[in-house]
């Protein structure tokens, strides 16, 4: 079974209710619903936030290019691009449209198109599967053509109605285009006619589902942040109610705070009011001394800025949402079939009380991580010294199989440069397959009605085979599995302030920093010798006094007696 | 005059000596001391805290309590400098003569109940050692600490600057070390007040700034006249 958990939409539902509950008889919910029926957390019970008062100067439902009818998503592009006439050429240069990103510092040619990850392993060659979160139409092979503006997809980012959805391109094998099947149609013109600004389900619909479900990816991004409570996230809960794109500003469709090119540390601060829409940092909003400066603390707080990104201390933990997220994959236990059928265990039980995949043969098996205090539960992250950059190991990087694991992607920093601060990540780990002869990492034809797809036959070696020869790549013909390494920094799911890491969660022998090295922190670090040292030298001081006091007291006995006699 | 008395007594040529009671420790020395004392204590237990000895005070108490101790500590300093040098008491400091003998007092004298080497008086409240502990104690262990102290708490200042992590850990290391030797000081400094005539002298001395000191009929009749220093009334019968 292949399923892209929407997180909101019917086909999300229908499959989960359908295929996981083993429930019958459910219509399209949303998936906020769906989460109260089946657990207790706090994020499903919250009511969902008010409709949003629109502020624009144009009410879509009133004209006439949106009427329709219209017979597929590419007529409502049609006519969108009739007014937003340089909306189409705008989004062509998104990489949301291009799945493609040229670090212009790195030189690495980077995006869903070319790279390899360590969840489903690459898109490319999958796109009959994968281009079902591409903001476009019929993208089903590498032939797309990327210059036609009608593929463009406008509703899955604007569409408010909450009913559209999006289906894998091609059919796939049977086992897995059968959840697709008899869903209502889309009502084109409603849907067409509710557009407005992205909201944090149209963005999530995608990105809470990132690796092939909810909260697979990051750790930081699921379907709880649709709706979620002051505790989850500030900024998010219906006290702020932020969209994604309150902080990820868009200028022309480019949207800001992409992870293949970050600023970890921004010392721009606010800028001047309207002019930074380039970042989607804390300090874009919060300033460079976001603590209150007339007081110890937050004179102290100001002054970790420099040395500490916000998300550290303000994303006390991962997953905290009751969704939770893979924290590590094996492939090599994929394929593994029950009366020659594929078939899946779902023996988690997450915080929110829906139960999770813990094997596929199609995928392997998982294993997951969250922060669910009531079931004893806590994903802390990884904390590194990060640059804001990034570097791939994509197809092309031969690795040393004798180091392993092998980091899809790695990056640099250290106490000494300024551009540099602690960051928490989810670390993923996966064993994966891998090029034994070229030692570079392979594409896997995974998706395709075709009999060499891995799901349908679970034959690795046809399957790599197939998906190097499709792609143009070299393959040796000797396919093995390697451990790697994905970091993702983590950014979402602020606190509330209270619930901010104190001090001592790092200032302390065995605190969350005890990995980092190269400086000195205080309540952390000693000089061992001179510790003893110290302690000798008080120790030392107080035996010298006790015997001169005990000297003293027996030379006064001593002249007593004497005088006495 | 107006006590004739004394002046009729006094002989120039045959001076007598009277043991008084007087102040010694000035009101504010007394404060200095006492309020020093207290930071002191307060910035080594919640230093020990930060250093990980101890597990008595959360981080965050931790450091605003250290950092408010060392700023109130930096700021009598600062005064009393002032004060030691308008009063002309900073001399009370300088290198005296007789190191040896108090040494020697304090290693075996004491146990002999040998008298002390060194008469106390009002320009020479200390001892030669005491004079050349509490220099090394102003001009080394101190300056240690707090001048390490400030750069430590300005460490936000300088984070910037590339040689900024090697500089906190040797910065780090001297505040350590200096901490260390004040403690053992301190240890030993309260062990001496223990040394006096009883067990209490020294420390109520100190508390009530008057210790029994000889006086020269010049002096005493200076000090009675003039009032420059508090003086008890005579306990000697006329």
């Amino acid at each position: 079974m292949i399923l892209h958990a929407w997180a909101r939409r019917p086909v999300f539902a229908i499959a989960m209710a359908g295929l996981f509950l083993c429930a019958s008889g459910t219509g399209p919910v949303r998936a906020g619903e769906l989460q109260g029926e089946a657990g207790t957390a706090e994020a499903a019970k919250a009511p969902p936030p008010a409709p949003r008062p629109s502020n624009s100067t144009a009410d879509h439902s009133k004209f006439e290019a949106l009427r329709g009818p219209f017979a597929n998503g590419s007529e409502v592009t049609k006519a969108c691009l009739t007014c937003h006439n340089e909306a189409g050429h705008q989004f062509q240069k998104s990489v949301h449209w291009t799945w493609e990103y040229k670090n212009e510092k790195t030189g690495q040619t980077l995006g869903k198109r070319n790279l390899v990850n360590n969840f489903c392993t690459n898109a490319r060659g999958n796109e009959g599967m994968c281009a079902m979160c591409h903001a476009g139409y019929n993208w089903t092979s590498a032939n797309f053509d990327f210059s036609k503006q009608e593929n463009i997809d406008c509703v899955v980012c604007h569409e408010q109605t909450g009913t559209y959805y999006k289906t894998p391109t091609t059919k796939g094998n049977a086992a897995c285009s059968i959840m697709f099947e008899g869903l209502k149609p889309i009502d084109w013109p409603k849907v067409a006619q509710s557009v407005g600004r992205p909201e944090r389900a149209n963005c999530g619909t995608c990105h809470f589902n990132g690796g092939g479900g909810d909260g697979v990816k990051h750790g930081d991004l699921d379907s709880s942040l649709t709706n979620p409570p002051r505790e989850l996230d500030v900024h998010m809960s219906k006290e702020l109610n932020f969209a994604c794109t309150k902080c990820h500003l868009s200028k022309k469709h480019i949207i800001a705070g992409s992870r293949y090119d970050m600023n970890a540390h921004d010392t721009e601060g606010t800028g001047k009011p309207g002019l930074r829409r380039d970042v989607a940092t804390c300090e874009s909003c919060h300033g460079t001394a976001p603590h209150p400066k007339n007081q110890l603390v937050g004179f102290k707080l100001n002054g970790h800025v420099a040395k500490v990104a916000c998300q550290t201390c303000h994303i006390p933990a991962l997953a905290r949402g009751g969704v939770a997220t893979i924290v590590d994959w094996d492939w090599r236990e994929a394929g593994k079939t029950k009366d020659g059928a594929g078939f899946s265990e779902e023996t988690y039980v997450q915080g929110n009380g829906e139960h999770r995949h813990t094997y596929r043969s199609i995928k392997g098996a998982f294993t997951y991580g969250e922060t669910a205090p009531e079931k004893g539960r806590e994903l802390l992250p990884y904390y590194a010294w990060f640059d804001g950059q990034m570097r791939y190991t994509t197809i092309d990087t031969a690795f040393d199989p004798s180091k392993q694991p092998v980091p899809i992607n790695s990056f640099q920093g250290s106490y000494e440069d300024p551009k540099s601060r602690i960051w928490p990540f989810k670390r993923m780990h996966t064993v994966q397959p891998y090029d034994k002869g070229n030692n570079t990492f392979v594409y896997m034809h995974l998706w395709g009605e075709d009999k060499d797809a891995y799901w349908g036959n679970y034959d690795f070696g046809r399957a790599i085979e197939v998906g190097m020869k499709e792609n143009s790549r070299p393959y040796s013909g000797q396919y093995g599995f390697v451990e790697t390494y994905s970091y993702w920094p983590t950014t979402h799911m602020v606190a509330p302030k209270e619930k901010a890491l104190a001090c001592h969660e790092c200032h302390a022998k065995n605190g969350r920093l005890a990995a980092l090295a190269g400086f000195y922190m205080p309540g952390r670090d000693h000089f061992e010798w001179l510790d003893w040292a110290g302690y000798l030298l008080i120790a030392a001081t107080f035996v010298g006094v006790i015997l001169h006091a005990m000297l003293r007291g027996l030379a006064l006995c001593y002249r007593k007696e004497q005088k006495h006699d | 005059m107006t006590d004739d008395s004394i002046g009729g007594l006094i002989d120039p040529k045959h001076p007598r000596f009277l043991k008084r009671d007087v102040m010694i420790y000035s009101y504010y020395e007394r404060f200095w001391h006492w309020s020093q004392a207290a930071l002191i204590f307060t910035l080594f237990f919640s230093g020990l805290g930060l250093h990980g000895t101890h597990g008595l005070l959360d981080f965050r108490t931790a450091v605003k309590v250290h950092t408010v101790a060392a700023i109130a500590l930096v700021v009598l300093w600062i005064f009393t400098t002032f004060w030691n040098f308008t009063t002309g008491q900073w001399k009370q400091y300088l290198f005296k003569k007789g190191i040896w003998p108090v040494i020697r007092f304090y290693a075996w004298g004491i146990l002999c109940s040998e008298p002390h080497p060194y008469k106390k008086s009002l320009q020479r409240k200390q001892n030669a050692l005491q004079s050349l502990a509490y220099m090394s104690f102003m001009v080394l262990v101190g300056p240690a600490l707090w001048s390490t102290g400030v750069v430590y708490l300005l460490y936000d200042f300088w984070s910037h600057y590339p040689w900024a992590g090697e500089a906190l850990t040797y910065t780090a290391f001297v505040h350590t070390a200096a901490a260390f030797i004040m403690a053992a000081f301190v240890i030993i400094h309260i062990y001496m007040t223990t040394t006096g005539k009883t067990a209490f002298h020294y420390v109520r001395t100190m508390i009530t700034g008057y210790d029994s000191i000889e006086l020269s009929e010049v002096e005493e009749a200076y000090i009675q006249e003039t009032k420059t220093v508090p003086m008890k009334p005579s306990q000697v019968i006329k």
